[in-house]
This record gives C-alpha cells, structure tokens and sequence, in this order.
C-alpha cells in the first residue's frame, strides 16, 4: 500500500500532498521536511529508491517538481515509479502539457485527477482512458455548473 | 497570471493565488492570508445568505490557505453545507476539504455521515464516487461502523457499475486495515473472491488488492483465489500485448493486476494441486523468459513496467522456496542485473539478492557473486546502493567466507558514510561473533571496529566482547595481550578504553608476569587515559583499579593513593565521589579474604540473544525483511517472543537460612557472586544494570533455544554449553565449589540452577533453586540424584519436586545428605523436562565433596607439631609440587584454606609465609584428623602442599580437591 505522495518544487515549495493514512498535522510536517531535504539532496544520476525508517521512498523528477511516493516495504518500487509517471501522464492529458504552474492554481483538479486514480493507497483504475473519460465527464458536469454561476453573477 | 483554466474558473482562487506568489516575503504573504482570512470570515459571518458558488470559493481558499501551512479553524461547517449541494462542483470541493482538513475525531463526523449515507443510497454513480472516495481518505472508525454493513452490499450487488464497485473494494480494503474487527465476514466474501473473473480488469485489479488484505488476515477463508488468481496470471501472461487493450501499458500487459496477482499469491504456499502447481510454474518461467528477450520500447516506463513482474515474480519463487531451478534462475537473473547500467536495477538486484541468500537451494548461487558486490561497495556512487550492497555482503556470509567479507567491510568502514557507519559496526560484531573459529580473530576484530569507528560502536557492541571474553577462558589471556597493546597507542577511543579497563580488570593477572605488563605498568598504562574520559569511562576505571587492588596487592599502595586524591575524593560527579571513597574503605579495612570474595573475578553471563543482533533487528524495523535464515526461521516461531524473565535470569541463590544447621565454624564470606560484582562493577550505574540485563529487547534467548541446536548465533558461540541429546555431564563447575557453598550450579539458555548448601559434622542439607528463564513453563520436570558410590558411602535423598515450573517462576528443591564413610566421586544430578514440547536433558555434578565434611580444630603450636610427628607414617603423608593457577595473594590463600573447612592455625608455622591448618573429617563411621600445611614460593610461582591424615585415602581425596584451587 502507498502511504502518502508529496510533490514539491526544486526550492523545496510544497504544491500537493496525499496521505493514505490517518496522521497527525504535526507527523505530517516532520515528513515533510524530512522528504524535502533527503530528496532535494540526492545527487543526479543516482537511483530513484530510498529506504526510509520502514518504508521505501520512490522519487523522480519532472522539469521543476519533484514527485515523491512512500510505500510499504513489502510493495514494488519499479511500479510505484510508474505510479508517478502514469499520474504524470493523466496531469499531462488533462492541461496539456502540464507545468507546475497548472498544478499551483489549479490544486484542487490535480487532487480529483489523484482520486479517480489512486484510492485507500492502492491503484484503482490503472486505464488512462477510463480515468481521462471520468474526469472530462466531471468536468462537463462543471460546466453546466459554470453557465449557472455566470447567470448567478448576472442576476446577484 | 498563466494558469490555464479548464472547466470552471475561480476567478477570485485565482487572483488570491497569484497574490501570494507575488509576496516579496514571508511577513508579506502571512499579511495578505490574514486579510483573506478576516475577508472570509466576515462573509461567513454576514447576514446574507452565500449562495453556492461563494461558498465553494472560499472553501477553496481556506483549502488552499491550509495546504500552504497555515492553520485554519473554521469553515468546517460551510465545507458540510456544500456536501449535500445538488451541484457536483460544489460537492465535490466540499468533500475535498472534508478528506483534507477533517480529522477523525473531529465532532463534525454525524454531519458528514449524513451526507455519506444520502449519496450512498442516490444510485448516483458519480455522487456515490465521492462519498466512498471520502470514507476512503478519512476512514475512522465512526466511519467504518457507520458503513461496514452497507460497503460490502455495493460491492457485491449485481447492479453495481464497474467504477462504484472498483471504489467500494478500495474503501472497504481501507475500513478493513484501520478497523478490522467491525467488517463482518460473511457471504459477501466469497462473492469477492468471483470478482476475479470479472471482465472488468479495474474491477478485477480493485478486488485482487482487497481479498490480498483479507486473505492476510484469514488465509483460509481465501484459498478458492489461489486457482483463480494462477488462471488470471496465465492468461495475462500469455495473452498479446494488444489483447488488453488499455491495461497494455508500454508493451506489457497489465502489469499492475499481474504484480497484484502475484503478490496475492505470496500469501499462500505453493498449490498443492500438481496441475495448478504446473501452470504457476509455467507462468512463472514464461516471464524469467520474456526477460530474456530484446524489449519492445526504448522507453524506461517499458522496462520498469517488465521488471516490476519479472520482480515480483522473483519474490513469489523465493516466497515458495521449493523449485531449485526456479531458484537459481531467478539468482542468475539477478547477476546480470547487479552489472546493470540501470542503477535502480543494480539497487533492486542487490535488495532482492537478499533474501535469496536465505534460501538453502540458492545460498550457494548467491555467494558466487561476491566479488561483484563487494566491487559495488568500492564503485558505486550512490549510498543507497551501497546500503544494499552491505546487506547483501551481511546476508550471503557464512563460514566459509565471513573472514574475507568482515575484512572488507572493515575496510570500506572507513569511508563509509556517516549515515550507515554505525549499522556496518552492529554487522561486523554480528558477523565476527557468528563465524569466529578462534575467538582470537573475533577479538582483532572488534579491537579493530573500535580503533576505525570507534564512535560508531555502540554500547552493546563492547558489552558483547567482554560477555564474551568473560564466558570464554580460552580467549582472556589473548584479550588481556590485545587490549594492552592497542592501549599504548597515544590516542585511543574511549570505548577502547572502556574495554582495556574491563578486561585487564577481570584478566589482567594473566599477562601480569611479563615485566613488560607487569601490574605496575598496566595501572599507569590505564590511568594514563583516566583523565581524557567521560564520567562513565572513569567510572568503570574506578571500578577497574579496585579489581587491580585484589588481584595485585603490591600497586594497593600507588591506586590507594590516586583514590585518595582530591580530585576523586572530591570529584563534583556524585557517582565518581562514591565509588572513590567506597573503594578506598573497602580496600582499608576489608580483610583480604573478604576482598577477594567481593572482587572475585565476574561469573560467566547467562548466555542469551546477543544484544547487537536485537539492537540490528531493531534498528532495521519490526517490516524490515530479515535476511538471515535462522532470523527468519525464529521470526516463524514468534510466539516465544518474551524472554528469559529478567528477574529470574539474574536470580541470586536466595539468601543464607538463619535457621539452618548452625554451625560455629568460620566460612568464608559467601553470597551470590553476581550481585557482589554487579555492586562492585557498576552500584547506581545505568550501564553495569545493562551489561547484566541485557536483553532490553527480549527477542530472545528463548527464540534462540527453540531453535535449539538450529545453528542459532549463541548456539554457535556456546555450543559447548548448549542442550544437545547426548548429554555431557557438566563438572568443571566441580573446582569453584570445593572452598564454597553457595553460588549458581549450572546455567544454560533455558534454565538456571542455584545452589546452597550447609554441612555439620557428618551431615549436609543442600537446597537447589531451579530457574525458568524462559516465558514457557517447563513440563514433566524431574530432578534425580544418581549416586555413583554405594550407600556404604555417601547417601543422598531428594525430596520430590513440582513437575511444572511457570515461565519465569523458580522451584526449590531439598537434598538431605549423609557421609557414610570416606568417597572421592561426587553424586550427579540428572535433570529432564519438557521445553516448547522439545525433551531436555542435564546432568550436573552436584559440589559434594569430602572436605564439605571437614569440622576446623583449633590447636597450638605445640600440639599441631606432636600430632604431626604422630602422623608420620611414610602412608599418612602425600605431597604435591604445583604451578600457582592464580596470582599468589596471600589473603586469598587464606580465605581459601578456611573456605576449605580447616582452621587456619597463625604462629604455628615458623616461616610467616606458609599456611598451616587442621580440621576432623566426620563421617558416619569415623572421624579423620588432617594437618595441612601449604608452603608458596612466589618466586618460582609454586606451591608445595603437605597433608597427613590418619587414612591413606582420605589424604589423597583431601590433596586432589585442594591442590587446585591456588
């Protein structure tokens, strides 16, 4: 099972954060600045694992984000790398040639993109056109929602 | 301002976010948030209703607001309003900020069930999407008993669309690992295990990761998924990459069901079916296969993909550990990756190398590549790897060659990275006590780890070395050599100074005839060092020279005096000021009888689980996988997980019974050596309660004797001590009783046998304390007393004992003993019980000697010479010339002449040096008087003994028993 997925910036700015299991805000700060440093400090060209109290830390980088995902010890890490890379993929079809800039102002699409993905730590739907189609279906359930807000502008 | 905005725009979110990215500082941004907040606050506040489109704005910046790091404290309850919104925009953000920001105790939970329970039941896909998604992300426990019932309906209920069940496995999968005592079982499961074959593969991935889960918990209730999880694999396995369509990814079918599948596999054994046991196989070898065959991508996402199974695939071969060739094909496999280019390959190679290294078919294939590991450990340029590599190097060593794999790692110790240097240090000790031959080699090396990492080298590291030198007569002269020559260095570290002063405090004596180290120079050499260290260090020197004090009474003079110094007597430390002035009395006014019993030298240490390897298990993590075999094997029986009861592991016998057999003859002060020296050695000190208690983290001496005689880590170090079915009769215990009555007879891994005895003239009470170190009570337990002289000699009635003893517990039992006439062999004490449902069988020699018959006679010159004349006869006289065994104190001569039973006679004797003494042997049938007379030559280092009796045998029993004990 995963345990949570962090992704930061090279300056080490955190831009989303998904933990799979219950935890206080205060563990979660700890991690966070334990996976900052230890990640931020790998020198290029080494490998994409770490072993990290009892979990594994896959991480890899994506132009100026850094993608960083715990699992159990017992999980597979080559998978978990492409875990990232297929989240990597889905962010990519939905913005189009996705930057951190998308994921910055639009926080909470790449958390629903995340979710029709991933659940409980574990990989729900691993067909990217299955994922594509539900989040373009939401989102057209949006945009009916949008042309209502516009006439509420209107008439508010 | 960049963004792109898909669907619908926050214009407000937006403007906000941008703002902050322009704060030129911290104060800056914490300015405008707060006015955000305040901005929010007041609109929540506001008497105007918000409609919904505001309501999820400012959600979102609260959101956004606490996903930078702030804290937010309200908001909560907009977040629930949203939730029953019949816009899925607005639902969805407020679910979001609920999984988010909601904790699991939070007292909005009845709100937010609601609203669970009203999306759950609207048939609503996309709505019942997000209301599983939320339990998922917040899944407490109100949640699970709220829903456990209803979750396993969805998933089972032929109505259900794919994507609801797919999140409905996932949910319950969650609720089952937070809670899993408030999912019912039921016959829902079995419906779940025929979700394997749903065409559906999400549907099928989604169910494979919850029945694993399950089949974890209740591997039985599971076993119909093995057949068809093997059908599954196969048929992805052999399928055409194009065949699954979507599930295809970079060429390789369905890699996450088929990992999945294999690790669901991995709960069970090997199928006991032969057909299905063919067709895993056959699985099994197609992917080792398709590993050899050129990739269909360039691409890194195609190789990760196949490797991944081909991984997976490896751990389910080593999971079963049945298929030789399986076996060795995966190790092969894995050689070509440890020369990858791909650095993550190497790191796995090497990861999953490990724990083939345990398996007995592939232990041989995996130690031919050491040479490549230990060129990983040199080359590579990633710590990580290294890491692994060190693993491996620990996991694959064995005796035939821990010599060349500990002096690598030594070597590479030195440059080793800071962030592994002190598990390579637990490794090493490990490794040299497991696989040391000659204890010489394992002394070197744990001298050496000292002098490259001494920093490194934690406590338990240099507790371990002196418990086994300690236990180990062989190696303390050698130890006593080594330790005071790695001190002359000019700087050494003080854990090598803490070892120097244990071991020459125990063992310094047997090095103490060379000029070179004579007692003199070893006290400098040591003292030198004394004002460089820690208070702990100097306390445990403190504790050293007090030894010194005993077994050299020529530097008494030069250490009283350093004690007696201000900057000891006085010393700021309170421990350091005690053990100064305590030790500076006891060495004034301490008779040197009574010295020598309190500073004996320290008993053998139980013997038990060795503290590094359980600091190593702990360091490594409860998950970690352990690689050793035996480690696995004992994780296995984990049930024995509690240990040797400390309290009674270091039971003393139970103090002297005042009411028994008075007796007005002098003895020699005589308790439990172990509290005396665990006084002497450490008093208030943590570290000395650690060196006896050892086993902080018990997972134990008991798991090492299950495995009994399994080639365990002590059974390896002690196997001469350890339980095996021919049974040695244990007696060179015999010696240190001659001259006392109390101590520990007999210890081993499982049981500890206390003894105290007390003899008047012919008759002799003698009281065993059988203890049970382990957490397991022993069964069907007997002691018997078999006596190899005839009753005309020597009698000895055992009283019954309980045939159960409790884990921990200790049982008593009473020997009457009676001398009948003159005997020279001791009466055996065989002992059988049931362990673990393992039979254990001991046999000890029980202290019954002669002399323990002796009554002192106090005599004058005059009369001790007229007997002797008496006793003239050229049979009544027997003489022995012999070598000092121990250094020739003159106060622990003595107290070992009266220990002896004999009255020490002063001013018989003209030469002051010599000893004298008398005594009456009492048996049923006689009295047999002894003059004794023991002369030293502290030149030569020898001894001349002369004893007459009235009885030829009775003089050659009597001279046989005493002769060694100086």
């Amino acid at each position: 099972m995963m345990r949570f997925l962090l992704l930061f910036s090279r300056q080490g700015r955190l831009r989303l954060q998904k933990w799979f299991t219950p935890m206080m805000d205060r563990e979660k700060k700890k991690i966070i600045r334990d996976m900052t440093t230890m990640v931020l400090s790998r020198q290029p060209r080494t490998c994409n694992f770490m072993q990290w109290k009892d979990l594994k830390i896959i991480y890899k980088r994506y132009a100026s984000l850094y993608f960083c995902l715990a699992i159990e010890s017992q999980e597979n890490e080559l998978l978990a790398l492409e875990v990232i890379h297929r989240y990597v993929e889905l962010l990519d079809k939905y913005f189009g040639n996705v930057c951190e800039l998308d994921i910055i102002f639009n926080f909470e699409k790449a958390y629903f993109i995340l979710d029709e993905f991933l659940m409980g730590g574990e990989i729900q739907e691993t067909s990217k056109q299955i994922v594509n189609r539900s989040i373009d279906a939401s989102d057209m359930l949006q945009e009916d929602d949008s042309s209502e807000w516009y006439e509420v502008q209107l008439f508010g | 301002m960049p963004a792109v905005s898909k669907g619908d725009g926050m214009r407000g979110l937006a403007v906000f976010i941008s703002d902050i990215r322009n704060c030129k500082s911290k104060e800056a941004e914490i300015k405008r948030i707060n006015k955000e907040l305040a901005n929010i606050r007041s609109k929540f506040k506001g008497d105007k209703a918000l409609d919904g489109y505001s309501k999820k704005k400012y959600v979102c910046k609260l959101l956004f607001i606490f996903l930078l790091g702030h804290d937010i404290d309200f908001g909560h309850m907009e977040a629930v309003n949203l939730l029953s919104s019949n816009k899925y925009t607005e639902k969805q953000i407020g679910y979001l900020f609920i999984s988010v920001l909601v904790n699991s105790n939070s007292d909005l939970i009845r709100l937010i069930n609601n609203a669970i329970k009203n999306d759950l039941s609207s048939r609503n896909p996309v709505s019942m999407n997000l209301a599983l998604h939320c339990i998922a992300n917040v899944g407490s426990k109100e949640m699970a008993e709220a829903f456990a019932a209803e979750i396993p309906r969805i998933l089972v209920a032929g109505n259900t669309v794919d994507s609801v069940k797919q999140s409905a496995a996932l949910c319950l999968l969650r609720l089952n690992r937070t809670s899993p005592d408030l999912i019912p079982m039921g016959e829902w499961t079995a419906r779940v295990v025929h979700l394997l074959n749903d065409q559906h593969l999400g549907v099928v991935t989604a169910a494979v990761s919850l029945i694993t889960t399950l089949a974890q918990k209740s591997p039985d209730d599971f076993k119909t998924s093995i057949s068809l999880a093997v059908a599954r694999l196969s048929r992805i396995v052999t399928s055409a990459a194009i065949d699954l369509q979507d599930y295809t990814y970079y060429f390789v079918a369905a890699p996450w069901l088929s990992v999945k599948l294999l690790r669901l596999l991995q709960c069970y054994p090997p199928p006991e079916d032969a057909g299905l046991r063919s067709r895993l196989t056959e699985c099994l070898v197609t992917i080792l296969n398709k590993a050899q065959e050129p990739p269909k991508s360039k691409k890194v996402q195609h190789s990760n993909a196949k490797n991944a199974v081909l991984f997976e695939a490896i751990a389910l071969i080593i999971h079963h550990d049945s298929e030789p060739t399986l076996l060795v094909r995966a190790c092969n496999q894995l050689g070509q990756f440890l020369q990858h280019r791909e650095t993550n390959l190497r790191y796995l190679a090497l990861e999953s190398m490990c724990t083939l290294a345990s398996s007995e078919f592939s232990h041989e294939a995996v130690k031919t590549h050491i040479e490549t590991v230990i060129n990983a450990l040199k080359t590579e340029r990633d710590v990580s790897v290294r890491q692994r590599a060190v693993d491996l190097l620990y996991s694959m060593c064995d005796r035939s060659n821990a010599k060349q794999i500990v002096a690598e790692m030594l070597s590479y110790l030195e440059n080793a990275d800071y962030s592994i240097r002190e598990e390579i240090v637990l490794k090493v000790a490990i490794q040299a006590e497991k696989y040391a031959v000659d204890y010489t080699w394992y002394v070197d090396t744990i001298l050496n780890l000292i002098r490259v990492a001494g920093d490194y080298v934690s406590e338990e590291v240099w507790y371990r070395v002196i418990q086994i030198v300690i236990n180990r007569d062989d190696v303390q002269g050698y130890a006593a050599k080594t330790v005071f020559e790695t001190l002359q260095a000019p700087a050494c570290h003080e854990n090598l100074v803490k070892v120097g002063g244990y071991i020459l405090g125990e063992f310094g004596n047997l090095i103490a005839g060379d000029s070179r180290s004579s007692p003199l120079v070893q006290f400098n050499l040591l003292h030198s060092k004394f004002h460089l260290c820690s208070v702990p260090t100097r306390a445990l020197l403190l504790s050293a020279y007090i030894k010194f004090i005993n077994l050299f009474p020529e530097v008494k003079p030069t250490i009283q005096e350093v004690l007696r110094s201000d900057s000891q007597l006085r010393n700021a430390d309170v421990e350091l000021q005690q053990r100064a002035v305590e030790y500076l009395r006891l060495s004034c006014i301490a008779s040197t009888d009574i010295l020598a019993t309190v500073l004996e030298e320290m008993p053998p240490f139980p013997e038990r689980e060795s503290s590094i390897l359980a600091k190593l298990k702990k360091k490594k993590g409860s998950s970690a996988k352990l690689p050793d075999i035996d480690e696995t094997r004992r994780q296995v029986n984990g049930s024995t997980e509690h240990s040797a009861n400390n309290g009674t592991a270091n039971t003393s016998p139970p103090l002297l019974l005042e009411d028994l057999l008075p007796t007005s003859r002098p003895r020699p002060y005589s308790s439990s050596p172990i509290l005396l020296s665990a006084s002497t050695m450490g008093s208030a000190h943590s570290f000395t309660a650690d060196m006896l208690n050892l086993t902080s983290t018990p997972a134990a001496a008991a798991a090492a004797a299950v495995g009994g005689g399994g080639g365990g880590l002590l059974v390896d170090v002690f196997s001469e001590n350890s339980t095996s079915p021919s049974v040695d009769v244990s007696e060179d215990h015999l010696e240190r009783f001659v001259c006392k009555n109390n101590g520990i007879l007999y210890e081993n891994q499982l049981l500890q046998i206390g003894l105290k005895s007390e003899y008047r003239q012919n008759l002799g009470r003698m009281y065993l304390f059988y203890g049970n170190k382990t957490s397991i009570q022993f069964l069907s337990f007997t002691s018997s007393v078999t006596n190899n002289t005839s009753q005309s000699q020597l009698i000895v009635q055992a009283k019954p004992v309980d045939p159960m003893i409790e884990g921990g517990a200790q049982v008593q039992q009473t020997l009457n003993i009676e001398c009948v006439s003159e005997f020279t062999d001791a009466p055996e004490l065989t002992i059988i019980f049931r362990y673990g449902g393992n039979p254990q069988h001991i046999a000890v020699k029980l202290p019954v000697m002669l002399n323990k018959f002796f009554q002192p006679t106090e005599m004058t010159s005059q009369d001790y010479f007229q007997r002797w004349k008496q006793l003239g006869a050229p049979q009544q006289e027997v003489q022995k010339i012999f070598k000092a065994k121990y250094p020739m104190d003159s106060d622990a001569t003595k107290a070992k002449i009266i220990g002896f039973g004999v009255a020490l006679l002063d001013g018989v004797d003209p030469n002051p040096a010599n000893f004298v003494g008398a005594g009456v042997v009492h048996t049923k049938t006689s009295q047999v008087g002894c003059l004794l007379r023991l002369e030293p030559n502290t030149q030569a280092q020898m001894y001349r003994l002369t004893l007459r009796t009235s009885r030829e045998p009775v003089s050659h029993t009597l001279l046989e028993l005493l002769c060694e004990q100086f």
